[in-house]
């Protein structure tokens, strides 16, 4: 028989309450191959997970290992399921979520641009004092600050700077280590 | 040495697969391979076999694999002849089966310029590989084929590509052997944990309803894993059921095996799945063919689950005991911590449990009438029966390969697989056009065996060119075509869930088969009555070549049990009888595939 209401909004598999997401930080210490970085960032597309931030850059002297930061979000079950992913990829030496393994340093660095006069242009320079962010390019009409930290601590520096001129705003995303003497050992697992 | 005294890159490529064993090689040349295609020329070691088309190639030497437990070998050209690699790649992806795909690559100068049979093979295979390399640079090459081979039969099996771009193929080379140091970053853990073996022991020790869940890692895990199963299955006295890709692992006659379990498995395993209050899931990996509702799936069990891949594990199913190793190794140490420890096991519960199972059993899910009178049309069911008895009644060493749909589907019910390696099928991926490239593969693999691919007669035309490569070779492959005169699978889906509109299902304009194969250089035979059937699969077992036996089969039969999408293992339907159950149905099911 025909049915002329409209498909109900709730998402199809909607008998069980949605658990809980977070957030996970995740570090993977790869071998810096062709190739090996598009790897990573096709297991999260092809699977569906979500990427929040992503950093990667060399980190050895011969610069034959990279490390790829990740900041993603999930269930506790999504999540294990990106760690074991993460983990058998062959050229992945090392993978480590360092939200969960113990306390840890997470930083990203914002560049952002602020266009404006007047007050405007002096509260710019006030809350960048507050928020000890430094001023690496000034024009009559603008600011370029400079700000190092937590995610939410940029977050709240660019918000504070939307009403007053912010006109740009680059990212690093998240670089994350493990306090104290933990390290995301170059040893095979 | 010189650079001008070593020998070309494409001499190193072939001394790598040499020093690796390889044997043959199925491919098909093209301007990139060419430097290759001169290699093999020249020597005799390496047998090429010559397909007719690129994704027969890898499915012929996933047949290969799958039949003798080692690495299958495919030499294709670049640009199209990569792209045409690609489904078998997942297939093999999907199945876990080892692959070494060697695909040519324009020149490095020209990669990027869009030159001529120009693709970016190894971006359009990165998902479709377990690993794949581009060789940029002539050193490199040959430590990348031993690497290659180590990663494809490594941990969880695979296929890996490597891309060899023409001008690594002709420039002078160093040759390295395969280095015994470990992979630097690759080390998958085989050996189980004891402490989980422990617990799982335990654990199974004190179950009431038991059951023993297999899959395609007890195959890939090579004979001493089928082995260890079957001993402690006999040792245990539990139930044991399998997954399409697991049949064989466990003899199939055996009173302990339930029979397959899933979405076209038998009523006592899945109702012992259901039912159980202990699961131990050996190398598979609830799948969604497996599990049904997912949550109803097996609601009051503990589940034990060992895989050689950690990522299989609480993917679909969050697991009690969570166990990675080698299925060989698991088997051998739970056999051992079995008798090690000191419990009883309560054997009155299992008896009880096996009455019960002894019930489900006596509702013979199984079952159809075949109509023996002369003339009768065949039931598909009756013709896999016969052909599974005769070749039994042969006593020939019988491998059995298949396309994808209703026909694999009754193949995996009513042929019966005593030893593993026997069964080549497209499970995870559902590749139309795999069986009989397939059976091309194992037939090289084993040249005195008999090879049947068990076809459907819309799967075989997805692949039937390959008929030419089985004369060329004079390899004795018997198609057995389940003739219904429409895509099955899709047919029974239509009638079941879309109210009987058969939209695009039928097979109309078929090729006359007999004739076919006779243009193929082989014998074609057809069966439209009962009474035709065994003279048919007699002669078709006795011809020492080619054959399709076109077997035309009721048009109209479906397969039973079955789980309807988004029901539970105990919502099973059993027949013509139940099939009204599929009206209720909920759009949730309907979404499903």
């Amino acid at each position: 028989m025909p049915d002329d209401t409209p498909p109900a909004a709730a998402p199809p598999f909607s008998g069980r309450p949605a658990p809980p997401h977070r957030s996970a930080t995740i570090s993977v210490l790869v071998d810096n191959e062709s190739g090996v970085l598009a790897r990573v960032i096709g297991l999260f597309a092809g699977r569906g997970y979500n990427i929040d931030s992503l950093t990667v850059a060399s980190v050895d002297a011969g610069g034959s290992r990279s490390r790829i930061n990740i900041v993603t979000s999930g269930t506790d079950m999504v999540i294990e399921q990106i760690k074991a992913q993460l983990d058998r990829l062959v050229p992945v030496y090392r993978m480590a979520e360092l939200s969960q393994e113990g306390p840890h340093l997470a930083r990203e660095l914002a560049m952002v641009k602020v266009i404006s006069d007047g007050a405007n242009r002096a509260e710019a320079l006030r809350l960048a004092e507050a928020f000890r962010a430094r001023v690496i390019d000034a024009t009559v009409e603008s600011f370029v600050f400079e700000l190092t930290g937590g995610t939410q601590k940029l977050d709240s520096f660019i918000e504070l700077l939307r009403p007053i001129g912010l006109a740009e705003v680059s990212r690093t995303g998240v670089a994350a280590i493990a306090r104290g003497t933990r390290t995301l050992s170059a040893a095979p697992h | 040495m010189t650079a001008m005294q070593q020998p070309s890159g494409a001499e190193i490529l072939l001394r790598a697969l040499r020093d690796q064993g390889v044997e043959v090689i199925f491919g098909y040349p093209g301007g990139a391979v060419l430097p290759i295609y001169d290699a093999i020329f020249q020597q005799n070691s390496i047998r090429h076999i010559l397909v007719r088309h690129e994704q027969a190639a890898v499915h012929a030497a996933e047949g290969y694999a799958r039949s003798t437990g080692k690495v299958g070998v495919v030499l294709v050209t670049s640009g199209p002849g990569a792209t045409n690699a690609v489904t078998g790649l997942v297939d093999a992806l999907m199945d876990s089966i080892p692959v070494v795909c060697l695909t040519g690559q324009v020149p490095t100068h020209l990669i990027g310029n869009d030159a001529f049979q120009e693709a970016d093979t190894t971006g359009i295979t990165r998902a479709a590989t377990k690993q794949n390399y581009l060789v940029r640079r002539s050193e490199d090459l040959a430590r990348t084929v031993h690497e290659a081979f180590y990663i494809a039969r490594s941990g969880r099996p695979g296929p890996v590509l490597i891309d060899l771009p023409k001008d690594i193929l002709i420039a002078p080379a160093p040759y390295q052997p395969a280095s015994a140091e470990p992979h630097r970053s690759y080390r998958p853990a085989t050996e189980p944990d004891p402490a989980r073996i422990k617990e799982a022991v335990r654990l199974l020790k004190g179950a009431k309803r038991p059951v023993i869940y297999t899959g395609g890692g007890v195959i890939n895990a090579g004979d001493a894993a089928s082995a260890a199963l079957g001993e402690f299955v006999r040792t245990t006295g539990m139930p044991c059921t399998s997954t399409l890709m697991g049949l064989g692992a466990y003899p199939s006659e055996d009173p302990q095996f339930l029979g397959m379990l899933g979405m076209h498995g038998t009523f006592e395993a899945n109702n012992t799945m259901h039912g159980c209050d202990v699961m131990l899931n050996i190398g598979a990996r609830f799948d969604d063919r497996v599990t049904g509702r997912i949550n109803a799936f097996s609601p009051g069990s503990l589940k034990i689950h060992a895989d050689i891949d950690p990522s299989s594990i609480n993917k679909n199913v969050p697991v009690d005991v969570p166990i990675v190793g080698d299925a060989a190794r698991v088997m051998e140490a739970l056999l051992a911590a079995w008798h090690a420890d000191g419990t009883r096991q309560d054997r009155d519960a299992l008896a009880a449990w096996w009455r019960q199972i002894d019930a489900w059993r006596a509702v013979d899910s199984l079952r159809f009438t075949q109509d023996p009178s002369p003339g009768a049309i065949i039931k598909p069911q009756h013709a896999i029966r016969r052909l599974y008895e005769i070749t039994r009644e042969t006593g020939r060493e019988t491998f059995i390969t298949t396309e994808v749909g209703q026909h694999q589907m009754w193949a995996a019910q009513h042929f019966g697989f005593d030893k593993p390696n026997r069964w080549m099928t497209s499970g995870g991926l559902g590749t139309m056009g795999y069986g009989l490239p397939a059976a091309m593969g194992v037939q090289i693999a084993h040249p005195d065996a008999l090879v049947i691919d068990i076809s459907g007669e819309a799967s075989v035309q997805m692949n039937i060119q390959e008929m030419a490569t089985l004369a060329q070779y004079r390899l004795p492959v018997k198609v057995f075509i389940l003739n219904n005169q429409y895509m099955g699978m899709v047919r029974q889906w239509q009638e079941l869930l879309h109210g009987g509109r058969y939209s695009e299902s039928y097979s109309e304009s078929l090729p006359d088969f007999v004739k076919l194969a006779e243009a193929f250089h082989g014998v074609g035979m057809r069966a439209t009555g009962v009474d035709d059937l065994d003279r048919v699969i007699r002669e078709m077992i006795a011809i020492d070549r080619p054959v399709i036996a076109d077997i035309c089969v009721d048009q109209k039969e479906n397969c039973f049990p079955m789980i309807p999408s988004g029901a539970a293992h105990n919502e099973m339907i059993l027949g013509p009888e139940h099939q009204d159950r599929t009206a209720s149905i909920t759009d949730e099911g309907l979404m499903l595939v």
